[in-house]
């Protein structure tokens, strides 16, 4: 099966072999539509993380199946042989501190990505002004990424996690270290660009204040997944 | 593409800045190091070139005049200036002494030098100030190092000498200045005893019967001033003819006068591989640990550097950059406070090297020998911190 987004079918991970194995996640299916936001729910330990490394191409998971935009990405093996094109070019990474490069001023933690992918530094550079223009962050082009409030860092790592226009969005915990005002702000930047990109995004979170906004969540338990529907709340 | 290294540097200019100094030292520290070999075999060919001569005449079986000492009469030089070949022959003395300069001393080497005229093997070839010596006894040409100025006096022993020219660059093997002062003097100065001593050798003399005859009046008189009077020399200086070899020379002085001598590549290799071979083993020596200190430094540095961007390194990394880039950006900053380094180093080097007591030659080999060891010792330096990159899981960007 092929599909836009994120199909995952039978995926399990275990850490550890023999006796002292530990089964991180048990057969965990799980979709995301190009333009849809899901919330990834789950106590400490519950194999948030190890799902969303798995995803990333960070780990390798044991068994099932990945289908990121059309493509089998793993299929009980990797199908992809340059994971690291894979994460560069198909996966966004949002993450709960911004980790923005700190000797890099605002318009080049942005078009690194680009840069990387071999774009040229003008074209990266101006594709990274769109973005930072589309999350009004613009003003702050030439800052340094230690001259930035906590939200306006968060604003230029969401923008760096699209600047490559990629099919999916992991973000882990990203309004963690923002008060209510600015996480909201920040779900509804991803939900705005989700629609804008076709970007499936999984937001991964403990936060009580955004868990209302997910129209889908998948809560998660020890490696276990199961779907429900969110409130969708607005983001006002 | 951006270049990551040059980013961080600027971000971070004054870390890089402020460490590149204090490397810088110790690159200087070693060039200076280098400089003092340099300074200690040019001393010596200094010596050889000054003294104008193709062959040195010395004692049989000694390393003389510089390495040891050497006695031969000083006669000698006559039926050597007789053999074929031989274009001047010229007798000489050293004697390293302290000698009084106002209150203080300063060590000098005393070169006594025949008889003859401007360019006569032994005598200083060039003035910087005064004249050369003209008077049998009494003048004295100095090296400027010495400190003496023309017109002064310089007391050797019992004798006072007044400078009457100045030369420069004129040391011994070992970096002390010339003092040149006529032969007949310098002779007398070496084996010059006290008066104390003279009185008591002409008791003894006087004693003994079998020079104090009453039947062999003046025999007394004789065997007392051949005491007194000195008439050995170090060496006999030799200059050839055009048209001979050293070997042609020095083959038949050594064959008919049973002297030992010495031609100008092997008395380089006496004062470079053997009187100088210990200060040159104990210089490597400190090299070699300099360059150690170094390399451990900078290690020290950029692994710091390094682990201060572990997390940016993860980031880096899970975005999808090759690791070629990552070891390129910390290899990168290894080199450029290499050249900062190096650049502080040589500028260090180069104004404190009039500043040491001896000769420092820093010569542009040495410079570029430096230059390419301090890279060497970057990128080595740099492979502990690129191995702990390359080893840095892009999974540490994401929580759990």
């Amino acid at each position: 099966m092929a599909a836009k987004g994120i199909h995952i079918e039978g995926l399990s991970k275990r850490y550890g072999e023999g006796d002292t194995a530990v089964l991180a996640l048990k057969n965990v299916n799980m979709q995301v539509a190009p333009g849809e936001v899901v919330g990834l729910i789950g106590p400490s330990g519950s194999g948030k993380s190890t799902l969303l490394k798995c995803l990333g191409a960070v780990i390798d998971p044991t068994a099932g199946r990945m289908v990121l935009d059309d493509e089998v990405i793993f299929d009980d093996e990797w199908k992809v042989r340059d994971l690291r094109a894979l994460r560069r070019d198909k996966i966004g990474f949002v993450f709960q501190a911004p980790y923005l490069i700190p000797f890099l001023d605002v318009t080049d933690n942005v078009a690194l990505l680009p840069m990387l992918a071999g774009v040229g530094n003008d074209e990266a550079r101006k594709r990274a002004l769109e973005l930072l223009t589309a999350l009004d962050v613009q003003h702050r082009a030439k800052a340094m990424p230690s001259q930035l409030s906590g939200g306006e860092q968060q604003r230029v790592a969401i923008a760096r996690g699209l600047v490559n226009r990629p099919p999916v969005i992991l973000a882990d915990e990203p309004t963690a270290p923002l008060d209510s005002v600015r996480a909201l702000s920040v779900i509804r930047i991803l939900n705005d660009m989700a629609r804008r990109f076709e970007t499936a995004v999984i937001v991964v979170t403990h936060d009580e204040k955004i868990i209302p906004t997910f129209r889908r969540i998948y809560h998660i338990r020890d490696g276990v997944t199961h779907e429900e529907a969110g409130e969708g709340r607005s983001f006002q | 593409m951006i270049s990551l290294a040059g980013r961080d540097i600027l971000h971070a200019w004054g870390k890089f800045i402020f460490t590149g100094i204090g490397l810088g030292l110790l690159i200087g520290v070693t060039l200076t190091m280098a400089g003092v070999y340099r300074g200690m075999v040019d001393d010596g060919k200094v010596l050889l070139d000054n003294s104008g001569a193709n062959l040195w005449v010395v004692q049989k079986d000694t390393l003389g005049p510089y390495a040891e000492s050497s006695s031969i009469p000083d006669d000698l030089w006559r039926s050597i200036r007789t053999l074929p070949g031989v274009a001047e022959a010229a007798n000489v003395t050293y004697l390293t002494m302290q000698v009084g300069r106002g209150q203080k001393d300063v060590r000098v080497m005393v070169v006594g030098i025949a008889a003859g005229e401007p360019g006569t093997s032994g005598w200083p070839p060039q003035l910087v100030a005064g004249r050369q010596i003209t008077r049998g006894h009494y003048e004295a040409v100095a090296d400027i190092a010495t400190g003496f100025r023309l017109g002064d006096e310089v007391n050797i022993r019992r004798n006072r000498y007044t400078v009457v020219g100045l030369t420069r660059r004129m040391v011994s093997s070992s970096g002390d200045p010339m003092v040149f002062i006529p032969l007949k003097d310098a002779q007398e100065a070496q084996f010059l005893k006290d008066n104390d001593a003279i009185l008591m050798q002409r008791r003894r003399t006087e004693a003994n019967r079998a020079f104090n005859r009453p039947a062999v009046p003046g025999l007394l008189d004789a065997v007392i001033a051949s005491q007194t009077s000195n008439n050995s020399v170090n060496a006999v200086l030799v200059r050839i003819q055009p048209e001979y070899s050293p070997r042609e020379v020095a083959e038949p002085i050594r064959r008919w006068k049973r002297l030992t001598v010495y031609d100008r590549a092997q008395m380089e290799e006496i004062l470079v591989g053997k009187l100088i071979a210990t200060s040159a083993r104990q210089i490597a020596m400190f090299l070699v640990i300099l360059a150690v200190v170094s390399a451990a430094i900078v290690a020290f540095i950029i692994y710091t550097l390094t682990m201060d961007k572990i997390r940016e390194i993860a980031v880096l990394k899970l975005i999808g950059t090759r690791n070629r880039t990552i070891a390129g950006m910390i290899l990168q900053q290894a080199l450029v406070l290499g050249v900062i380094g190096f650049v502080v180093g040589k500028i260090t080097a180069t104004f404190a090297a009039p500043l040491f007591p001896k000769y420092v030659l820093l010569t542009p080999i040495d410079s570029i020998l430096g230059f390419v060891a301090v890279l060497v010792i970057c990128v080595l330096a740099s492979i502990v911190a690129i191995r702990m990159a390359l080893k840095v899981d892009p999974a540490e960007a994401i929580g759990g």
